[in-house]
């Protein structure tokens, strides 16, 4: 559970919409839940302690540990994917003189992995990743619909749906002609590296094509989260606040560009422009931004020549081979 | 920032460290965050007390170490301290401060036995 935003940490699930092609799959994170190549997994840990407390020094501990690992290979029709349920559980009985370990590593240091695993992954395969941000209702989706329709016939694509519930997303984006996987997250606030990995291995996204990741509606958490994508984008509507970059840097610090979508409602609202481009060019100088409209299709065209620039010069680091992909990481 | 996901990211490199090193309980647990790095630290240490309570951690006391924050003022050519990602450049005033240091979330040692 995220105590500043209220999310929980609950089941994750993976809605393929289809029954995925394993002879395709790839496997880059290690892991009981993908080694099945279930869809389901369902951890339950009993804990039983005991604790004897002698007069003197002696301390002694008897721990009893059962892990049942249930698999629900039924759930694989569905294209249903769990991700685990909380964090490890483990005593290891005796004690010993204190001592003091070095770990010295990034918090992040597994989602990091993960990142980078799926990175290496987009490199190889000359995969142009974006990941979308926004607050609800910035319309990201409309976008991607309005995105897919313009790019239809022009670029292969997919797409990696993020939201706490249902597959409505990933609907819109197969009915406007895309690819979809839709990843519910339960109460989780955002996507991680993992949960990507996993969805990547169940979408398999074409050599050579753009990957568009919709991240969970949420300004706050998947700030901090690297998926191992080319760029974080951020959409912000005019019908929010002009000075929401101010109010979410790490948002708008993290990103390489800023959307602003529904400019066609300019008339219709008191917002300033300028003002807001100002803002978030104070958290983050040098921003790139692309004035636009998924309704009108008015300033559709740079965020199209923005996406093909992309996918060109994934192509082009894939030809080139690994030196040129480790090159652009970052 | 998500403090609750940092937490139980915390307890997974502590079990990678127990498996490694074969220690039986954590006393005590250093952390060095950023002062930009966009975590509640009151948050943090509360979700780590709420994972760490069924772990090898239970108990452990968490030390956490704030790194100061700073950048280069694209304004000025100077570096700067910084308190915030938005905040104007203390010497010149100009608002194009970008950060260098004071965004990190590390887990710096452990005291076990």
């Amino acid at each position: 559970m995220c105590n500043v935003c209220g999310c929980g940490a609950g089941a994750t699930r993976v809605d393929a919409g289809a029954k995925p092609d394993k002879g395709r799959r790839h496997h880059h994170h290690g892991g009981a839940e993908e080694d099945t190549g279930s869809l389901m997994a369902i951890h339950e840990h009993d804990h039983d302690h005991d604790h004897d407390h002698g007069h003197g020094h002696g301390h002694d501990h008897d721990h009893d540990h059962d892990h049942g690992h249930a698999q629900d290979p039924a759930h694989a029709a569905a294209g249903d994917l769990h991700f685990g349920l909380g964090p490890a559980h483990a005593h290891a009985p005796g004690l010993s003189q204190p001592r003091m370990v070095r770990i010295e590593q990034d918090i992040l240091a597994r989602n990091n992995a993960c990142a980078d695993a799926n990175r290496r992954w987009f490199g190889a395969h000359g995969v142009f990743a974006i990941n979308l941000v926004s607050s609800p209702g910035s319309g990201k989706t409309s976008l991607l619909v309005r995105t897919i329709e313009a790019l239809h016939g022009a670029l292969p694509l997919a797409v990696i749906e993020g939201d706490q519930q249902t597959a409505r997303d990933a609907d819109r984006i197969r009915a406007a002609g895309a690819p979809a996987l839709q990843i519910n997250t339960g109460k989780g606030c955002h996507l991680d590296a993992a949960m990507l990995g996993h969805a990547i291995g169940h979408l398999v996204p074409a050599d050579d094509s753009l990957l568009l990741i919709e991240n969970v509606g949420n300004l706050v958490c998947p700030a901090g989260f690297d998926l191992g994508e080319a760029h974080k984008v951020v959409v912000l509507s005019v019908t929010e606040g002009e000075d929401k970059p101010l109010k979410y840097p790490d948002m708008f610090h993290a990103v390489d560009l800023m959307l602003l979508n529904k400019i066609d409602l300019l008339p219709h609202l008191h917002f300033d422009v300028a003002q807001c481009i100002a803002n978030a060019r104070r958290i983050h100088p040098g921003l790139e931004v692309i004035e636009l409209s998924a309704e009108s299709g008015a300033g559709l065209s740079a965020w199209l020549d923005w996406l093909h620039r992309g996918v060109a010069a994934a192509r082009q680091r894939r030809s080139a081979g690994p030196e040129a992909q480790l090159a652009a990481k970052g | 920032m998500h403090e609750m996901a940092l937490a139980e990211s915390v307890l997974g490199l502590i079990e990678d460290a127990r498996r490694r090193q074969g220690f039986a309980r954590v006393r005590a647990v250093r952390l060095e965050i950023g002062a930009l790095a966009g975590v509640e630290v009151e948050a943090l240490r509360s979700c780590l007390a709420i994972v760490f309570e069924r772990s090898v951690a239970r108990a452990a006391r968490i030390e956490c170490a704030i790194a100061p924050g700073s950048g280069y003022c694209l304004d000025c050519g100077q570096t700067v301290a910084m308190d915030a990602l938005y905040a104007a450049c203390p010497r010149c005033a100009g608002p194009h401060v970008q950060a260098t240091h004071g965004m990190q979330m590390r887990v710096r040692d452990l005291m076990v036995e």
